[in-house]
């Protein structure tokens, strides 16, 4: 019974957004240089020993480039994929489930990945 | 998730061949959506012929042409026939346009008219506007000002004015906001490009004293960024003009105030 405006204004403007718009840009032009030299870098240590490539991945500047990639890259995903749930998921309970899960999988690919590479560059 | 395929009752069906007119030499074929809400039967795609040596050269004249020759009960909506009030929207060979200011010797025969896409119908090509409508006063599309009304009229100047060129057009004939991917999904929360578009004409208007409080109500995952730029809207505007710009502009200015 509730009239078409009511229906539309509903619970009103979540007085956000403008946030998630802004970081997945940012992290997009940081991804560009981020991900060729990540490229970049599998491409030089194909075919290498563990030992070389260990070497090379605990230099200072090489270990904060892969986990400035990570963390750029993560952050990209996780909004991108809510961005995805949110437009094809109409059910709230399946909605709201699958975007804790992304979160929940972002944190988990995040911390594991960080973890690896702290554990390459100050060694086990 | 969102439907990708009709409900069972909504599934188009086969329908009446109706004859070719007796005599005609030249004729065009056309074949339209029919769904009446009384007969309880799923929507059909009815085949007319229209004698073109007796029908005046647009869509819309061949669509006057078979309800008034051929069959009265064909139902669409129509007013000034010359691409200003918006209300012969609908979706011809695919794309959302006005009926009124298409030439049926540049369309591809048979020409296929279809209500526009994501809208509940009323009958035959009369989409439930009561929705999109809703939204646009939702955004309260008038003047909203706190200093004292002057005299006479709120001064412009002709720079100030110029800026609402591109926006200040749309007749609101919903051909974009039925075009977009994302108003289909989510129609019930996002605004959609007309809207949106009607928005920023406010946002805009130098006049206008009641921008933050505009944005604030804009500010949304799901009234404003569902728009992902798909650009659907700039190509279906039967008037040129471009919404996805606009939405554009409204973005900017809400990284604008933040920053």
């Amino acid at each position: 019974m509730r009239t078409p405006l009511g229906r539309v204004r509903g619970l009103g403007s979540a007085r956000s957004g403008t946030e998630h718009f802004w970081v997945q840009r940012l992290t997009a032009i940081a991804n560009v240089p981020l991900v060729l030299a990540l490229v970049i870098l599998v491409i030089v240590l194909a075919g290498r020993s563990h030992a070389s490539v260990i070497a090379t991945l605990s230099q200072p500047a090489i270990g904060i480039l892969l986990l400035a990639a990570v963390i750029s890259v993560i952050v990209h995903m996780r909004i991108g994929m809510q961005v995805i749930i949110e437009d094809y998921v109409q059910g709230e309970g399946m909605k709201v489930t699958l975007l804790m899960a992304n979160t929940l999988f972002s944190c988990a690919v995040g911390l594991v990945a960080t973890f690896a590479i702290l554990r390459i560059c100050f060694g086990s | 998730m969102v439907e990708f395929t009709l409900p069972k009752n909504s599934k188009v069906t086969e329908g009446k061949t109706w004859p070719k007119p007796a005599g005609a030499k030249r004729t065009s074929e056309f074949r339209v959506y029919r769904w009446n809400p009384d007969d309880g039967q799923n929507p059909r795609m009815d085949t007319y012929f229209v004698d073109r040596d007796d029908c005046a050269p647009m869509l819309l004249d061949a669509l006057i042409w078979i309800k008034n020759k051929v069959d009265a009960t064909l139902t669409f909506r129509r007013s000034c026939r010359e691409g200003v009030c918006g209300s012969c929207a609908m979706n011809i060979n695919g794309v959302n346009t006005l009926a009124c200011t298409h030439d049926i010797d540049e369309m591809r025969a048979p020409v296929r008219v279809y209500p526009l896409p994501h809208l509940p119908v009323i009958k035959d090509l009369v989409p439930d506007m009561t929705s999109f409508y809703a939204q646009y006063a939702s955004i309260e599309p008038w003047l909203h000002t706190k200093t004292a009304n002057p005299e006479k009229e709120w001064h412009q100047s002709h720079e100030d004015r110029e800026k609402l060129d591109g926006l200040y057009e749309c007749i609101l004939c919903a051909c974009c906001t039925t075009s977009c991917p994302s108003y289909w999904w989510n129609s019930d929360r996002y605004l959609g490009p007309a809207v949106l578009l009607q928005a920023y004409r406010w946002l805009i208007d130098s006049r206008d004293e009641a921008t933050g409080e505009r944005l604030d109500q804009l500010e949304d995952p799901f009234r404003l960024y569902r728009c992902h730029t798909i650009l659907n809207c700039a190509k279906a505007c039967p008037k040129g003009l471009n919404p996805a710009k606009a939405i554009a502009e409204i973005k900017k200015m809400m990284v604008a105030r933040q920053l």
